[in-house]
């Protein structure tokens, strides 16, 4: 099966050039087994190895600390949605191209699916559940859009309103077209772009007035 | 093509938090392991399951991989520093704003944030036959799928190609060039100190690496010397989409004018090779010449000499050839 085959393709003898026509003949027939078992043995980390990390790790999500089991290759994404039940993070692309997983470390906007978990540990993780304040008063951001009735399915909406947030931080006053240059890393199937732009220069304002 | 699965396969992973460490973890690991900058990357080619590393090495953790200094002789930038980090710095922006409106033009605002500079010099071809997984040479095969009577290479190489006709696609990349930046690596011998333009690699060298570094190798920083500091700049890039898509071409130039004469000049050029291309026959025509039309059409028209289209990319000739001219016309 291609399993066994893989697992033996990254032996540590084999050259580099063979490992990877090993890995491509093996291809996109590898079923998901395959990440539980391959390189089972050879791998575990001395437990002394600099730079080993831990699955059981605390993350701080929207000021709480949060632990969690993580995976070493897992993203962000999966484990605010999957781990952490924080699915107003939405996956789009999975590949950096759409900006729907857009959440906020230390204030600044990244892609969730894009990142390890297990490199925003230390950081302050903010995603759209944390905006709103304890006592349900919305966010600025998430006030306009709803005043401007801002998206049509929504889908891409709270990227949107995260890459907005982090953008009015570091820009409070902004014009159409800085805030249009500023929201450029996230996608609207819908298209509607001048309605958001709207709604978000609107939260501009409201931010301003906060 | 981006087809979301349910999760990368399993490596495993260390986060050191010194060169050192980094390095002893990939002389342990040898060819089994892989550096990760900001991993932007790395992921498309862990999710899409084409290379599968054992071992990924994160420098996410060294704080002396990051931030930007000014030098004796100019800027040290290591290798670490996000690109957002790099448009925004008040001395990269007045006196080498070649580099910040480069790196400003990269991809989208959040891979700014997290994608470095180090990285996007180091950045893999974006061809997709090769990214797809297809055994072409660069994957250690022995056939070019971009360069058949039928492939699709509207975005593949006009110049430099040998058997591999895929293109470098940084943005950064010519600007560095340009500003005659050293790119500091450090290899299990110790440090050494490279030139940005031999920084780069083609098919001839090594079919399968864009760059000089070996397995083991890190880029720790990318020094600009003060000799630019203030030239006149000019940087363009042309992509289908103004946000997210690599260069088509793009074009850095630096330029010293007295008195209406090109004293100097360097320019680079990316999107049109495997490895991106300093025109130095085109600097050689220039320098001494009055900076003038007649000059910028003859520096364009010598830009694109020997060029070799493929079956859709002919329209770079052109494009290449006016970009050039644009950069060489820049208002004084
Ligand atoms: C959707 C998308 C669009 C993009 N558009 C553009 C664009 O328009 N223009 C452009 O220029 N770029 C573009 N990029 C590339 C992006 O800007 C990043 O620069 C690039 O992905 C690599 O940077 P990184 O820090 O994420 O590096 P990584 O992905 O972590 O690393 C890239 C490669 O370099 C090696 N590497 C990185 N740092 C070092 C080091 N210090 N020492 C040794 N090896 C190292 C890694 O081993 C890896 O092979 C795009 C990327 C994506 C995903
Ligand atoms: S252009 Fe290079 S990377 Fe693309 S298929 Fe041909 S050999 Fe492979």
């Amino acid at each position: 099966m291609a399993d066994i085959e893989i697992t033996e393709a990254i032996d540590p003898g084999v050259s580099r050039r063979n490992f990877i026509k090993g890995v491509i003949a093996a291809g996109a027939a590898v079923g998901s087994a395959n990440y539980m078992f391959r390189g089972v043995g050879a791998l575990f980390a001395q437990p002394t190895s600099p730079g080993a990390v831990e699955r059981l790790i605390t993350l701080t999500v929207n000021g709480q600390q949060r632990r969690v089991d993580v995976m070493k290759q897992e993203t962000l994404a999966m484990t605010l949605r999957y781990k952490l039940g924080l699915t107003g993070t939405k996956l789009g692309c999975d590949r950096s191209e759409c900006g729907a997983c857009t959440v906020l470390l230390d204030g600044v906007p990244h892609y969730s699916c894009s990142i390890l978990t297990q490199s925003v540990r230390g950081r302050e993780v903010k995603t759209i559940e944390g905006l709103a304040a304890e006592d349900g008063t919305l966010h600025p951001v998430q006030q306009a859009v709803v005043d401007e009735q801002g998206f049509q399915c929504a889908f891409c909406m709270s990227g949107f309103v995260m890459s907005t947030v982090g953008f009015l931080e570091g820009n409070p006053n902004p014009t159409r077209a800085e805030l249009a240059h500023g929201l450029s890393g996230n996608l609207c199937r819908c298209a509607d772009y001048d309605k958001i732009l709207t709604t978000m220069e609107r939260a501009a304002e409201n931010m301003r007035q906060a | 093509m981006a087809v979301i699965r349910d999760m990368m396969p399993v490596f495993e992973l260390f986060q050191p938090a010194s060169v050192e460490d980094a390095t002893a973890l990939l002389r342990e690991h040898g060819e089994q392991a892989w550096v990760m900058a900001g991993g932007l990357d790395s992921f498309d080619w862990f999710k899409d399951r084409v290379k599968r590393p054992a071992v990924v090495v994160d420098l996410g953790g060294i704080e002396a991989l990051k931030g930007i200094e000014s030098t004796a002789d100019g800027l040290e930038i290591r290798a670490m520093t996000p690109l957002t980090d790099v448009v925004r710095h008040p001395e990269v922006r007045e006196h080498y704003g070649l580099l910040s409106k480069a790196a400003e033009l990269v991809a989208s605002p959040q891979i700014r944030n997290q994608g470095t500079l180090g990285g996007n010099n180091s950045q893999d071809t974006r061809c997709w036959y090769y990214r797809d997984g297809w055994t072409c040479y660069r994957a250690g095969g022995n056939i070019c799928y971009a360069d058949t009577p039928t492939s699709m290479n509207r975005e593949h190489a006009i110049f430099g190609a040998d058997r591999c006709v895929a293109v470098n696609p940084s943005d950064t990349a010519p600007a560095l060039i340009a500003l005659d930046a050293k790119m500091v690596v450090q290899t299990a011998d110790g440090e050494r100190v490279v030139n940005a333009e031999d920084y780069f690699i083609g098919p001839g060298i090594d079919i399968m690496r864009m760059t000089v570094l070996q397995p083991g190798d890190l880029l720790t920083s990318i020094r600009i010397p003060s000799t630019w500091a203030g030239a006149k700049f000019y940087f363009e890039k042309v992509r289908d989409r103004q946000v997210w898509d690599f260069p088509l071409v793009n074009v850095a130039s630096a330029i010293r004018v007295s008195g209406g004469t090109i004293e100097d000049a360097r320019v680079a050029v990316n999107g049109v090779a495997p490895y991106p291309m300093r025109l130095t026959a085109v600097e050689d025509a220039i320098r001494g010449a009055s900076q003038d039309e007649a000059t910028a059409e003859r520096a364009g028209e010598m830009a694109v000499r020997g060029a070799r289209p493929l079956r859709q990319n002919a329209y770079k000739i052109p494009l290449m050839r006016n970009l050039v001219k644009r950069s060489i016309r820049v208002e004084a």
